[in-house]
Order: structure tokens, then sequence, then C-alpha cells
């Protein structure tokens, strides 16, 4: 599992409005990719056109990886929703993939992967006895199942409560080690403590900030992370006030 | 359910003493409404008899229930699968739907015999449509990012469909069947009462032809026991086993 660097050019539009202009967004390969802008700005069509999924626009470019495969089948996605299948257990739910390709689960391997996110123990129960923390969890385990070099993550902490959130952030950095990740966020110290490359998307175009060298996860009461993060909140602030 | 069955049985208690005091006040004639007291009594003299045909005609339900069901999920099934038999089943369901199902009975009755045939084919008629539209609507509407997680998860379509499409519209097949459920009876007396030998529509018929009002009614009494038992049936077993399709 070689990860790759992602690069995408073009531009998207729905009938005659441009959801976005001509741009270069890039991933670089084995680094977190953190993709910020206000609401509506096209961010999430942005990760769903790598994902290959229908965003509802016309979008006119290319979307290539620097070893020269297509993207196609190498990335798994994380949303907000965890998409838990409230009739299949915990356990099921993590081993989803196969279920659906009509493969045979590694059942040791998804048992494993539910310690990793400290759900040793809750392979039987069913999703609506677990809370909004646990569920995420399975959906990382879930997703993580999967084995895809890309992670292409759509918010995917931002209904957790503060706690549940951070502790969600160190275990994907620890888990996703390696991966190449583009993570859609709109909180300045997630992208902060998590970035190796931040990109902030405006009307304007993208624009890649250099984010604090030191290693991921970064401390949230580190003086970088936090100097970083005012940075980020100020330029997105500003942002918005001209929009 | 289970809790409102003791106010179900007050209405119940207090429907018959009105009957009985109506019956009472307007001194009716026998041959017009007997009393409950009456068809109680009726009831109990003809047991076997009632007993005999309430059978026929609970055979008569169930296996119209089954084919009704089955094939109702099977065409929902196929119609979710395919834009172009959609396309093509869509306008014509809604045409079988314009016919009355009740001025069918008579040719049923000519093209399946007297017997069990013409019955369970107009149950099956009956049931047919609500199962097939409430599943078809369940299956249409699977969450959009289950789907895309099928789609990331390359999984081919036939799979979706059942393990995923199918699963989570189990809660649309089963207000389905809560109404076939109560469909399905009819069907069943419609049939009898066009062409049977057997039966508790033929039964009601034969009864009424020879004034044996109280016999019509007893027999009457038991069809809405056995519509009601069958309802509270489905009712429970849908509810148990679709508990944990059930979206929280």
């Amino acid at each position: 599992m070689k990860a790759p660097a992602i690069t995408l050019k073009g531009s998207a539009s729905f009938g005659a409005d441009q959801v976005f202009a001509p741009l270069e967004f890039n991933a670089p390969a084995g680094g977190w990719t953190c993709l910020l802008g206000s609401s509506g700005v096209g961010k999430s069509t942005l990760l769903r056109l790598l994902a290959g999924l229908d965003a509802g626009v016309i979008f006119d470019g290319t979307i290539s990886c620097n070893d020269g495969a297509p993207l196609g089948a190498r990335a798994a996605l994380m949303l907000q929703s965890d998409m838990l299948l409230p009739w299949l257990s915990v356990l099921q739910n993590v081993t989803l993939g196969a279920r659906l390709r009509g493969e045979k689960a590694d059942q040791v391997r998804a048992t494993q992967l539910l310690n990793d996110v400290g759900l040793a123990g809750f392979a039987q129960r069913m999703p609506n006895t677990l809370s909004g923390g646990q569920r995420q969890r399975v959906a990382l385990a879930r997703t993580l199942m999967e084995d895809r070099p890309v992670m292409l993550l759509d918010e995917p902490f931002s209904a957790l409560d503060a706690k549940n959130r951070a502790a969600m952030q160190e275990l994907s950095a620890r888990l996703f080690n390696g991966r190449t990740i583009v993570l859609v966020t709109h909180d300045p110290y997630e992208a902060a403590r998590l970035g190796t490359s931040v990109v902030v998307m405006t009307k304007a175009g993208l624009q890649v900030l250099k984010p604090p060298t030191t290693p991921v996860i970064r401390a949230y009461d580190s003086p970088d992370v936090i100097k970083f993060a005012t940075k980020l909140l100020t330029l997105l602030h500003n942002e918005s006030d001209a929009a | 359910m289970m809790r409102s069955f003791p106010k179900m049985m007050l209405v119940g208690v207090a429907v018959v003493i009105s009957w009985q005091i109506l019956v009472m006040l307007l001194a009716l004639p026998v041959y017009i409404l007997p009393g409950p007291i009456a068809v109680a009594l009726a009831l109990w003299n003809n047991l076997a008899l009632i007993a005999d045909n309430a059978l026929v005609t609970l055979i008569e339900i169930l296996a119209g229930l089954v084919f009704g069901v089955s094939l109702g999920v099977a065409v929902a099934i196929i119609m979710a699968w395919s834009s172009s038999v959609r396309a093509l089943l869509q306008p014509l369901l809604i045409f079988s739907q314009a016919i009355p199902i009740f001025a069918l009975a008579p040719i049923l009755t000519l093209w399946f015999g007297y017997g069990f045939g013409s019955k369970i084919v107009m149950t099956l008629l009956i049931i047919f449509f609500p199962v097939a539209s409430a599943f078809f609507d369940g299956l249409m509407r699977t969450r959009s990012d289950w789907l895309e997680l099928a789609q990331i998860m390359r999984a081919p379509p036939f799979r979706v469909m059942f393990f995923l499409k199918v699963p989570a519209a189990m809660p649309s097949l089963a207000s389905g069947l809560n109404i076939a459920a109560v469909y399905a009876p009819i069907g069943a007396v419609i049939g009898e009462w066009v062409g049977a030998s057997r039966g508790l529509g033929y039964l009601m018929l034969l009864a009424n032809g020879r004034a044996k009002i109280d016999l019509m009614f007893a027999a009457l009494i038991v069809l809405i026991v056995m519509t009601m038992l069958l309802r509270a049936a489905v009712h429970v077993i849908s509810n148990k086993v679709l508990s944990r399709y059930i979206q929280t």
C-alpha cells in the first residue's frame, strides 16, 4: 500500500453558476491536507469529486496521482454521519465492505481494529446502544478495515463533543499514519493539530498555508498550534466579512 | 397494541350492552336484528359448523397472504432493480388499481373454480398492491449516504439490493403487511360470496337465505375476531423482526 500524492486541476459548475473557478489542489503523499473555507465555497464538492461520487456539478478538469495510477478504488470515505447500518452489529458494520462485496471478512483483523479504536468487547453490540463518540469510532474502524491508501474525510469529528473530538483526532492521526489524507474541516484548531498542508478555499481560489513543522498530532496547547489556529481563524473571519 | 387491549375489551363490552338494549327497546324480531344473547346461543349451538367453515376461510386468507406478499415483494424488487421495467410496470400497476377487484370475482370463479383457487387469487389480488407499493417506496428511499458508502466499497448492484436496500426497506414492508392483514379477509369472503360451498362467507349467505340471522351474525363475529387476531399477529411479528431495522 503506497500512498500517492493527489492533484485535482479544473473547475466545477452547476448550470450557469460556477461552484469553483479553475484551481489546482494538491494533497502531498502520506500527509494530512486540511481543507478549510466558509460554507458553500465548494470544499465538500471537491472532496466528493476526489471520491468519485456524484457531486451534482459538472467538473471540467482532471484528477491524477503521482504514481500514474487512477485514484479510483484507492480511496476510503468518512463523513460527519457515521453511516452505521442499524440492523448490523458493531462487528458486522466494521466488516461491511466484505459483506457488500461478497467476500469473506477477516474477523481477526476487525476485532483487532475494534481494540485499536478502544471498543474491545463491543463487537456484538447494536449501533443504537452506542454513544455518538462510540459510533464514530466504529465508523473509523470500518474505514480502516477497507485498508485504502487514501482517506477522504468530510468533517468526521464535527458532531462530537470537545473531549471525544480531541480523542478521535489523536486516534486517527495514529491509525491513518502513512496514508494520504484529505480532511475537510471547519475547525482551525483541528487543522493546526493535524495539518501537514493547510489549504484555505475562497471564492478567489486556493491559498496554501504553512502549518507548524512539528510532527502530528500536535498538542492542542502548544504555542505554535495556538498561533497557527489564530492566524487561520483571522483569515477565515476576514474572508467571510469580504463575502 | 398490548396496552390498548383492556381499552378494546371495554369498548367491546359497551357495544354488546348497547346492542342488547337497542334490540329490547325496539322489540326487533330475531330475523331483522338478533340480540347478542341470541347470537351467542347460535354460535354455541353451531360451533362445529362454524369452526369447519372458519378453518376454510382461514386457509384461504393465509394462502392468499403468502402468495400476495411474495408476489408484491418480488414485483417491488424487480421494479426497484430496473428502471426500464419500472417504466413499463408502473402505469400497469396504477391501471390495475382502477379495476374494481369485486367486479372480477365472478370471472375469477369462472376461471379458477368454486374451490380454494378463486378465493386465494382474489385475496392475492387485493393485497398485492399495498404490499408492492409500500415496499417499492421503501426500496427507492435508501439513505443516499449509505448508497455512496456501498459505491466507495465497490459493492456490486446485486449485493447492494439484498444487503442494503432490502433490509433498509423493512419498515416500509411492515406497513404494507399491516394493511394486507386487514384486506386479506375481505378478498376471501368476497370470493366465497360469489361462489363457494364452504367458508364463513358461504355460511353467511346460506344463513341469510334461510332467515337464520343469528347464525349469520355468529359467522360475522367469528370473521371479525379472526381479522383482528391476524392483524395483531402481523403487528407483533413485524415489530419483533423490525425493531432492529428501525433507525434510531
